[in-house]
């Protein structure tokens, strides 16, 4: 036995010790045993770290004696992409998983360690519950430390998609997302058991909330941004079941980390909270089973894996135990009968985001598994594509960003009539402006839903700005200082609110991208052949001359393109498609190379007007007669001489290029999309980082209001 | 060298985990609990504070609905700091 | 107003919008869907002029011709296949032996993939464990 598989076996067997030492120490009131539940935690994330360090060191060196190194890696895998292949395999990820899991519990536990001395014992040992099924998951079915006997020579190699910056760090991230879910959940499940259903267990989570919420997001925006710079199909998002699966926990956590400020501040929405939180945990759940079950038809479903029936019942225990709990202490979730709040106010505004982020979220969840609903009802599987989607998502979106600018114009519980109008004047004016503006530039009337996505937009950076710019006033009237210092200030005094209102501004940011590339992108496929030109959305895209090259591990054929607007040059884009071989004994020397995979690397010119792309698609149907002479020819041919042909092949390709088909996309202000996802970032780590801790001093004071001001102005 | 790897993260694993029952539970965590979690009570407290401040300083609550809501807050942080003071009052005895 | 009653209130308006997107939901996705059908589902089933999500295994010796591509796809267990005539983009993981989703009509013996429909999934990574 590995010593990475034995720690395997030792982490399933922490997992459920340390789940009952806390229950027993809960139940019976010895702290030893709670203590003990939590030093589990420990143990189990320290023994996975060894197992985790055992498995990548075995790829860093290509230790060809696992199986998983084998059959991801290859001895001419670059090092970046064998740090990471590790977990583009099933048993590598759910490792990935379950080491990820076990940190964030770690550090809950640890952070919470003199407080939550109610609810620690219960959220320890859901942790550990999440972390014994995903034990069990590994030792029994998912083995990463398989070993080979003998070991090969060399492996197989990354997928060649995979081969992309982007791609090595999405499923961290997204993992990260997950994972990070599960706290909150657990202390969530700890409240409702213990009937401590006040606001302690969201203060102590809400930073795991949030983290959880930004890692999630990135993931989703590498994967967009993944697909749009190196897949040929020129999109970044197609509504596929897997994509759905990440965005809808994602979506439930923004409407979570919304609302419990609602229950942090008045008492309310206890019920939305807990049914928030624990959806967001099980649909983190659900997705990381849609990707291994094979049961959706998607782009990301692998094919059909044994581990799908295991998920299913572990959600369905999730499920059951979640809605059994809320029924159960729904009394201990009402909320206090006397705090009403006016329609015209912060609450409100959150209340009506979480109905259009849950409705939204309801929306991808049917659609996305409409074809198993419908084959329930109906007996035929039938599934709803892109335009179906976009009907209902986009009158959803717009809703939110148009709340996502009036809620930081409002106070809580009340705003009056003249202080709404007070604030909504100016951000209003400015959007009315900007919509305005962009239909004398010449966008159509008619593109209604976009006209409402760019003017939403605007109303909610309006805001923003404008509360900044107040922010900054009343600092300025306080401190006497500059403006600069005094944003700062502002912004450092007041983490979570200004951190917030960034995170809007990217949101927006990324609706204007969504919004400008879907309703404007202007798509040709042209044919071409050197020399020839096509025109697509104002530019001229010529056919400069074809391109190939033989390398270690592929074939490329591509083309040079010249792009120019009104007689003047732009850019120069270079595409190419690479052929890697496949490994089919039947297959020729040179043809192997054709039957294999293949892969784009797409033109592309970014900027924050517009992205210009291309992709190629060379036509190697007129090859295939070469292709099959010499194949016919050497058929035995290897080494120097398949290198030989290969090149001469490639270099025939050059000299007379056949025809090519090119995808012509020229498309507004998508890199908006990834700037909008970099400020949400931004703002959403200021809202996490912590504040300076309030001093511990005991204040002497002729008062108690003359003891709160001291302790107030020192916060 | 394997089997004495894992020998080693075996006992460390098992005496981590252990340890709690051998050596002394503090009996001042009870209270170290409570306190900080008035403590959190009452910094989620001040924050509300200054934000009720801030919305009324930006415009967005009169006059009157401010100072009534100020006064309501302030009453709920001092009852949190008076809270707070029996608890350290408590733990000083303690000590 | 009493809170309780605007409470009542407030929650009778969200479940009717509720109600009434769950409504225009369920009915616009049975009639906008498309049925998915493997290839021998299709050889016995498959109407002219209708759509169908075609799914099955790509069968190898396929013809490409510029942007055009005909192919075979056959049931995920073997089988009967069928011949479909595709023009769009090309996935770059499409292969023989792969699997495929493709929206296709019928068009006499052959049927006719929708432009850009081509769907490839990704070569398995997360198949079936060999074993622990």
């Amino acid at each position: 036995m590995t010593l990475g598989r034995a720690c395997l076996f030792l982490a399933l067997a922490i997992a459920p010790i340390g789940a009952i030492a806390s229950i027993y120490g809960a139940r019976t009131g010895r702290r030893e045993w709670v203590a003990v539940g939590r030093r589990s935690v420990y143990a189990l994330a320290a023994v996975l770290t060894v197992a985790f360090a055992v498995l990548e060191s075995a790829f860093l060196r290509s230790d060809f004696s696992f199986e998983v190194v084998t059959t991801h890696s290859s001895i001419a895998t670059p090092f970046f992409y064998k740090a990471a292949a590790m977990w583009s395999s099933q048993e590598g990820s759910l490792l990935l998983w379950m080491w990820l899991l076990s940190l964030w519990s770690s550090l809950v536990l640890f952070l919470t360690r003199r407080s939550l001395r109610e609810l620690a014992p219960y959220a320890t040992a859901v942790l550990l519950g999440f972390a014994t099924f995903f034990g069990a998951l590994v030792v029994f079915m998912a083995n990463p430390f398989q070993l080979l006997d003998p070991a090969p020579s060399d492996g197989t190699g990354l997928q060649p998609l995979l081969r992309h910056p982007s791609m090595m760090i999405h499923p961290p991230m997204l993992y990260s997302g997950y994972t990070l879910f599960t706290v909150p959940f657990a202390f969530a499940v700890a409240a409702l058991i213990t009937r401590r259903t006040d606001a302690a267990w969201i203060r102590a989570t809400r930073r795991f909330g949030l983290a959880a919420w930004t890692f999630l997001g990135i993931g989703i925006l590498l994967g967009a941004r993944w697909s749009w710079s190196e897949l040929g199909w020129g999109g970044y998002w197609a509504w596929d079941p897997v994509e759905n699966a990440a965005l809808m926990p994602w979506l439930a956590g923004t409407a979570f980390l919304h609302s419990f400020m609602v229950q942090e501040k008045r008492g309310l929405l206890k019920l939305w909270n807990v049914c928030l939180v624990l959806g967001a945990g099980i649909l983190a759940i659900l997705g990381t089973f849609l990707v291994r079950s094979g049961i959706l038809q998607s782009i990301h479903a692998f094919g059909g894996s044994t581990l799908g029936k295991p998920f299913l019942g572990f959600i369905a225990l999730l499920v059951l135990g979640s809605v059994a709990l809320v029924m159960s202490r729904r009394d201990d979730l009402r909320s206090p009968e006397a705090r009403s709040y006016s329609p015209l106010s912060r609450e409100s505004i959150f209340l009506m985001n979480n109905v259009l982020l849950v409705g939204l979220c309801f929306v991808i969840f049917w659609g996305t598994f409409f074809p198993l609903i419908s084959e329930a009802v109906t007996g035929n599987k039938a599934s709803v594509g892109p335009p179906w989607f976009d009907r209902y998502t986009v009158p959803l979106a717009i809703g939110l960003v148009f709340f996502s600018g009036l809620g930081p114009l409002l106070a809580w519980r009340k705003t009056t009539l003249a202080g709404a109008r007070r604030s909504l004047q100016g951000p209003a004016l400015f959007a009315l402006v900007v919509v305005v503006l962009l239909i004398v530039l010449g966008v159509p009337a008619g593109k209604w839903t976009a006209l409402a996505l760019f003017g939403g937009a605007a109303f909610a950076i309006g805001s923003v700005v404008q509360e900044l710019w107040r922010g900054v006033s009343v600092r300025r009237a306080q401190a006497a200082e500059s403006p600069p210092v005094a944003l700062v200030s502002i912004v450092r005094r007041n983490r979570r609110r200004y951190g917030g209102y960034i995170v809007h501004v990217g949101i927006a940011l990324l609706f204007v991208g969504v919004g400008a590339s879907a309703a404007f992108q202007h798509v040709r496929d042209v044919r071409l052949s050197p020399g020839q030109t096509a025109r697509v959305g104002g530019y001229d895209v010529h056919y400069v001359r074809a391109t190939s090259s033989v390398g270690p591990e592929k074939v490329s054929l591509g083309a040079v393109l010249d792009v120019s607007k009104g007689g003047k040059h732009v850019s120069t884009l270079r595409t190419t498609r690479g052929y890697y071989p496949s490994s089919d004994p039947t297959a020729g020397p040179v043809g192997q190379y054709f039957d294999g995979d293949s892969t784009t690397e797409v033109g592309l010119k970014a900027g924050l007007r517009r992205d210009i792309w291309t992709a190629v698609q060379p036509d190697i149907g007129a090859m295939q007669k070469m292709v099959d002479g010499i194949d016919k020819r050497f058929p035995l041919a290897q080494g120097d001489t398949q290198r030989f042909l290969l090149t001469a092949v490639s270099q025939r390709y050059v000299v007379a290029p056949p025809p090519a088909v090119f995808r012509l996309i020229v498309s507004p202000m998508v890199e908006w999309i990834w700037l909008g996802g970099i400020v949400l970032g931004l703002g959403a780590l200021i809202a996490i980082w912590p504040p300076p801790r309030a001093q511990r001093r005991h204040v002497v004071a002729p008062s108690w209001s003359a003891r709160l001001g001291r302790e107030l102005s020192r916060a | 060298m394997q089997f004495v790897l894992v020998m080693l993260v075996l006992c460390g694993a098992t005496a981590l985990m252990a340890s709690p029952l051998y050596s002394k539970v503090r009996g001042a965590d009870g209270q170290d609990a409570e306190e900080a979690a008035l403590e959190a009570a009452r910094d989620a407290k001040f924050r509300e504070i200054r934000d009720a401040e801030l919305d009324f300083r930006t415009g967005k609550l009169s006059r009157d609905d401010y100072r009534a809501l100020d006064s309501t807050l302030r009453a709920e942080a001092i009852d949190l700091l008076r809270r707070l003071d029996a608890v350290r009052g408590h733990e000083e005895q303690a000590a | 107003m009493d809170p309780r009653r605007k409470r009542r209130i407030r929650l009778g308006v969200a479940l009717s919008a509720a109600v009434m997107l769950a409504a225009g939901l369920i009915y616009t996705s049975f009639s906008a869907a498309s049925d998915a059908r493997t290839p021998s589902q299709l050889l016995r089933t498959a109407e002219s002029g209708r759509s169908y999500q075609l799914t099955g295994k790509v069968v190898p010796g396929y013809r490409v011709h510029g942007d055009s591509l005909d192919f075979r796809v056959r049931d995920r267990a073997g089988g009967s296949s069928v011949l479909v005539h595709y023009t769009g983009e090309i996935p770059d993981p499409f292969k023989g032996g792969r699997e495929v989703i493709v929206t296709v009509r019928r068009s006499g013996s052959r049927f006719v993939g929708q432009r850009d429909s081509l769907i490839t999934k990704c070569p398995s990574k997360f198949s079936a464990s060999k074993g622990t």
